[in-house]
């Protein structure tokens, strides 16, 4: 009946394979078959981006990701940030730092997005923050709180003071 | 979990265009973001996928022997829009694939699934409307090449022929249509971010060597009209005009005998055509100033 | 030092930053069958039948219910307190499928399967003939006496109507030289947009039926199953984890009966409802669309001579919270603006369209807006600056409210006016903005809110909590007062830490997720009543705990009780401050003392008479593109009195959200509907344009602490009041940039377009021509 197929890839810097239903999406695999509590649904079409990971360098919205297409990629989840001993990435302690976090269900897409941003070692004005991260819907934040957290790493990690 | 029959993942371009001979019912799946999406709300349910997502031969942009730039059907939009040759000779479309829905949108987002769904308000189309876009397709006889004009049939129907197993595998941008020429898009839309456009108007324009008159503008727009469409009318009010803003005002005021903008709950024809002529007006004043011109 | 007032990290931040918290749908153990929901294809009508056999020939399809299988009886569904007095029950109007059709998108079907696509094909394949009845979408449409009926018992398909009736109005508008200003204010129907959907699992356990849901209100929703279900109240058990927002969508029973229902019909099996953001959309609740008419008659110094206010709420198909919300919006106008001769009445009224419940800010973001809009009216009819009129006639200090029995012990409005003023440089602007005359123009804008704070004396307000006493010296604490997002937790460690004596909020472990087995009876998450009425019984719990520990520890130092305080989690000696044990020695002595054991706990109920006023304002400064009919809001601030801040980050965390809800109600969202079918047209947030990154500017949060008297704390509302002025302050600032009155929300671009052609500001000469 069902068609399944052996799909193999990297998540968060292990290599790992399984037999995938071939209409699995990526958010149901990853959520499914790898407990990936970080990768959120919420609206399955790819407008919310809380279901939001790094494939190869790139974030996309696994909602709308066939699980199948992760074969040979390098997938990285929220999961992967948290060091051996649980100690949080700069970007996670400045969600933290910055009230960035309320009800908690966009914020792992949200720091994924980050990470992409910040892996560029890039500067970015506030509006090109905005726009790097309006794939993003959030209700809590109104947004400005999350700006804050992301510019102030990014400032941090090229070694800049953060301006007024 | 999506409604789906059966998946085939092509290996090449040859045999996505078997896949496609040996199951003319199937669906070609680029990126998916308007395949999965319309499969999970029932449109597209219980049928079979071809995906050529895995084609990476069809990514990426480059300039052939013709000296025409070849965007590879599958570039991701936001690979058009980092590409140097894109920011080089057409950067307006990768500006204007710039405002696709969100980051990760033009991540998965391609060239080809946007313009192979035959809609009028892909920010692409308007674009390559406006750059006279050759669309190639690849079937079982070998390729195929056409105007993006003829391309699109009607509303979500374009020109690719199943029965030859086809499928989209490049846009082209002949020399002719980018040498010299500065553009500027507008997306009209409800929202700065994740939103399809009321209406998108995308200009160029290439002016006399002494930067005087306008040698050529041309203008496409999405959502004025069941598919893209060009606006011969204000084209031809522009040629050879000099850089006023009367000729601005001439030129938007033309698109009105040209667009076919209608009702509909996302937005009133008035309303449309009230925006069409301001657009129109503001994009080939901008055009003209990239080009190097000065309003006078 | 003072553990209140202190900007702490959220007690649930690690876990949510790592991806750990668990909410619902995280929780669900393997196996679960899935229940997917036939909804309604027409707006109003009866389902003749439902033809089920190609859905049950659908391999993984369990069990087909539908409308014709459920039980006959009504329930009610607002996340209201129950009352004893039957004339103040909520009105119970549903069923748990409909075979009376009421809006489109109302439930009619339940299709159980193994898995989630089985589930959807069989929905799919359901066959639902209908017999089609005339339908109404408009509120004042459906009064009228030819409008199609939606339920039997209401006539002219009004739930309700209240009046006010203060002084005479009808006597003082004949005073002569007297200025009207009339006018008509709508308001859309908006839906929370929370970014988890709700969603619940049932299965049966001992008997019982064991419910998690994506609620506000575990305690509630208890009750309302157990009434749906017909069941006692204490079979059911409703358990609440983590929920991904809520903002009074989730103050309802949503799917839980339902859910709880077909675990019953297929042996009380696991069974799972996962709302779709498209159900979220339209099959859960949405804000209520209040019309106002407002007529204020003026005398020539701009006081209020009279006032009539007539508000047509529309309720949508099933009762829901109400009348509450409306009534709660006319309540506030004699209040913000106090006038001695006023008319209020306020209908709530069934349509056709999707059910309106409690959303953030209950009535109140769309008084203010009508509200603030006619104030700008009145500033304007005669001659004044509308910032100084409000100054002039806004509730002055000492305003006493008989029915509440809220007092206005400060100046709150005017010092929050001042301070918003400020930052936006309001008479700067001003100034320079009325130079503007080409097609973009700037302008300035204010609106104010009043808002009461939990539910007394409508309803009943309690609070209960246990706090027991860990090993460690920590503290234990658990309420039944939800975290849903806002940070509640987080408070409650604060006040905890600080009324037991600890040395940190870190020393208090907050049970987040309320079990309706274990956790004390509480009511939930609403009236932005958390961090008001917890500080009740939280003081007083602590205050017995602190009784226990020191009459423990009086056998251990022989020091008098009155004697010793808890400081920083040790017990000291007053009269010196000598530190004599620590909680943590008493603890353990007190535990395992062969002798004299004992396990120090504290449980008590507050039951709260009270009632708190929580003010503030926003200025908008905008600039608008009149030829392209856009508006980009430039700068934004809010100034909230509500009280001492328990923890001033995670208050302006809260107020950011809250502008940004109001900025989207002002701007940009509106569920619409097809006039000629009734169907929803845009139930996806591609469609429905709830705000994103790029539509806001940076939102400035401003507070004046006046401490409320009545709090043990000094605390009150602060969740829905921020959601409230920024509509009307974004409408006044386009006022003043283009002299263009928008008596609608939301000003889109649609209806710039049109406002602007009335107004002459944009001039299609085209369209004559033709």
């Amino acid at each position: 009946m069902s068609q399944y197929k052996l799909v193999r890839f990297n998540l968060n810097g292990k290599d790992v394979e399984k037999m995938v239903d071939v209409r699995a999406s990526l958010t149901d695999m990853l959520r499914n078959d790898y407990h990936m509590n970080s990768v959120k649904k919420g609206c399955e079409v790819g407008e919310c981006g809380a279901c939001n990971v790094i494939i190869d360098g790139e974030a996309y919205n696994s909602c709308i990701y066939l699980a199948v297409w992760a074969e040979g990629k390098h997938i990285r989840t929220l999961e992967s940030l948290l060091g051996p001993n649980g100690e949080l990435s700069d970007i996670q302690q400045a969600f933290i730092e910055e009230t960035a976090v309320q009800c908690g269900f966009c914020t792992p897409g949200f720091v994924m997005t980050a990470v992409e941003i910040l892996e560029t070692n890039r500067l970015y004005t506030d509006d090109e923050l905005r726009k790097l991260l309006s794939g993003h819907l959030c209700r809590c934040t109104g947004y400005e709180n999350i700006l804050r957290a992301v510019k102030k790493t990014m400032y941090r990690r090229l070694g800049l003071p953060l301006p007024e | 979990m999506y409604d789906m029959k059966a998946l085939y993942e092509a290996e090449s371009v040859e045999n996505a265009v078997a896949l496609r001979l040996e199951h003319p019912e199937a669906q070609i799946i680029a990126g998916g973001s308007d395949v999965l999406v319309q499969m999970r709300e029932g449109k597209r349910a219980g049928k079979e996928l071809i995906s050529i997502y895995g084609l990476d031969e069809l990514r990426g942009v480059s300039i052939d022997e013709d000296e025409n730039i070849r965007i590879g059907s599958l570039s991701s939009f936001s690979h058009i829009t980092r590409d140097p040759i894109i920011q080089k000779y057409i950067n307006v479309l990768g500006e204007a694939v710039d405002m696709v829905g969100g980051p990760q949108i033009r991540n998965i987002g391609t060239i080809g699934g946007n313009t192979c769904n035959g809609v009028t308000s892909a920010d692409s189309a308007s674009t390559l409307h406006a750059w006279e876009a050759i669309v190639e397709l690849t079937g079982r006889d070998g390729i195929r090449r056409l105007p993006i004009k003829d391309f699109y049939i009607k509303a979500g129907q374009v020109d690719i022929r199943v029965e030859d197993g086809e499928i989209q595998t490049a846009i082209l941008i002949p020399k002719a249509s980018y040498e010299n020429c500065y553009g500027y898009y507008i997306k009209y839309a409800m929202r700065n971010a994740m939103d399809i456009a009321t209406l998108g108007c995308s200009v160029n324009v290439r002016l006399s060597p002494d930067k005087q008159t306008i040698e050529r503008a041309r203008i496409a727009y999405g959502v004025a009209g069941p598919v893209p469409m060009r606006c011969p009318s204000a084209e031809s009010a522009a040629k050879d005009k000099p850089l006023t803003l009367t000729t601005a005002e001439e030129f938007s005021l033309a698109v009105l005998n040209d667009i076919h903008a209608r009702d509909s709950w996302r937005a009133s024809k008035a309303f449309r055509e009230h925006i069409a002529v301001e657009m129109a007006k503001r994009c080939l004043i901008e055009s003209i100033k990239r080009a190097g011109g000065v309003i006078k | 030092m003072s553990k209140v007032g202190k900007s702490e990290i959220r007690v649930d931040a690690y876990d949510k930053i790592t991806g750990r918290t668990k909410y619902y749908e995280d929780r669900m153990p393997a196996g679960a069958l899935y229940a997917r929901i036939k909804h309604s294809a027409i707006a109003h009508g009866f389902v003749k039948s439902i033809d089920k056999s190609a859905a049950e020939a659908i391999p993984g399809v369990v069990k087909v219910l539908t409308c014709f299988d459920v039980p006959e009886h009504c329930f009610p569904t607002a996340g209201h307190p129950w009352s004893m007095d039957p004339g103040h029950q909520d009105v119970a109007d549903r069923n748990l499928l409909n075979r009376h059709v009421r809006y489109y998108g109302d439930d009619v079907a339940v299709v159980i399967a193994e898995d989630e696509v089985s589930a959807m094909q069989g929905v799919r394949a359901l066959k639902v003939e209908y017999e089609e009845l005339p339908f109404v979408l408009d509120v004042q449409k459906a009064m009228e006496p030819d409008a199609p009926l939606l339920h039997e018992n209401f006539s002219g398909n009004i739930l309700k109507h209240t009046d006010i009736r203060k002084g005479s109005y009808q006597e003082a508008i004949k005073e002569p030289g007297l200025i009207k200003v009339e006018g008509w204010y709508n308001t859309p129907t908006v839906q929370h947009s929370h970014i988890e959907n709700h969603g619940c699992y049932a299965y049966e356990e001992n008997g019982r039926i064991v419910i998690v849901s994506s609620t506000q209100i575990p305690h509630i929703i208890r009750r309302i199953v157990g009434q749906a279900l017909g069941r006692p109240w204490a079979d059911i058990r409703v358990i609440k984890p983590y929920i991904g927002g809520g903002f009074g969508n989730k103050q309802d029973a949503l799917y839980e009966p339902l859910c709880a229902w077909c675990s019953t019909q297929v042996g009380g099996k696991l069974v799972r409802i996962d709302c779709s953001r498209e159900e979220t959309f339209v099959s859960n609740r949405v804000r209520h669309a209040i019309r106002f008419h407002i007529i204020t008659w003026l005398h020539k110094d701009g006081s209020i001579a009279a006032r009539k206010v007539e508000c047509f709420s529309n309720q949508g198909a099933y009762a829901s919270h109400g009348h509450s919300i409306v009534a709660k919006a006319m309540g506030s106008f004699p209040q913000i603006y106090p006038c001695d001769n006023f008319e209020g009445d306020a209908w709530t009224v069934y349509t056709n369209r999707p059910v309106a419940g409690a959303m953030r800010g209950y009535g109140m973001p769309q008084a203010s807006f009508a509200d603030d809009a006619n104030i700008d009216e009145c500033a304007k009819a005669v001659g004044m600056e509308p910032l100084e009129y409000r100054m002039k006639y806004i509730m002055p200090k000492g305003f006493h409210d008989g029915f509440s029995g809220n007092t206005n012990y400060y100046d709150s409005f005017r010092e929050c006016l001042e301070k918003g003023k400020e930052y936006i440089e309001y008479d700067k602007k001003r100034e320079e903005y009325a130079k503007d005359a080409g097609p973009i123009r700037r302008g300035i804008g204010v609106a104010a809110f009043w808002y009461n704070t939990a539910v007394y004396p409508i309803s009943l307000e309690t609070s209960s909590n246990r706090m027991l006493l860990n090993l460690d010296g920590t503290v234990t604490m658990q309420c039944g007062e939800t975290e849903i997002g806002q940070g509640a937790d987080t408070a409650y460690a604060q006040m905890t830490a600080e009324a037991v004596g600890l040395k940190s909020y870190h020393d208090v472990r907050v049970i987040s997720c309320q079990d309706t087995d274990i956790t004390p009876t509480g009511l939930g998450a609403y009236a932005s009543r958390q961090t008001y009425v917890a500080g009740f019984s939280i003081r007083q719990t602590a205050t017995l705990l602190r009784q226990k520990i020191l009459q423990y520890a009086t056998k251990l130092t022989r020091q008098a009780v009155d004697n010793m305080d808890i400081v920083d989690g040790n017990i000291v000696r007053k009269n010196d401050g000598m530190v004599l044990m620590s909680l943590k020695e008493l603890a353990m002595t007190a535990q395992y003392n062969a002798a004299d054991s004992e396990h120090i706990t504290a449980e008590s109920t507050f039951t709260i008479r009270n009632n708190a006023y929580s003010f503030g304002c926003t200025f908008a400064d905008v600039e608008v593109d009149i030829p392209m009919c856009k508006v980009t809001l430039k700068k934004i601030i809010n100034v909230h009195d509500c009280g001492k801040l328990i923890n001033p980050a995670l208050a302006e965390a809260q107020v950011h959200g809250g502008m940004s809800m109001a900025i989207g109600y002002g701007m940009s969202e509106q569920l619409l509907f097809d006039e000629k079918t009734g169907r929803p047209l845009n139930n996806n947030l591609l469609d429905y344009k709830l705000s994103t990154f790029m539509d806001h500017p940076h939102l400035e949060a401003q507070f004046i602490e006046n401490p409320e008297p009545t709090s043990p704390f000094g605390t009150k509302a602060l969740g829905e009041p921020p959601a409230c002025s920024g509509a009307p302050a974004i409408r006044n600032a386009i006022y003043n940039a283009t002299g263009v009155a928008i008596d609608t929300v939301p000003i889109t671009p649609h209806v710039l377009y049109a406002e602007f052609s009335k107004a002459g500001l944009i001039h299609d000469s085209w369209k004559e021509e033709k």
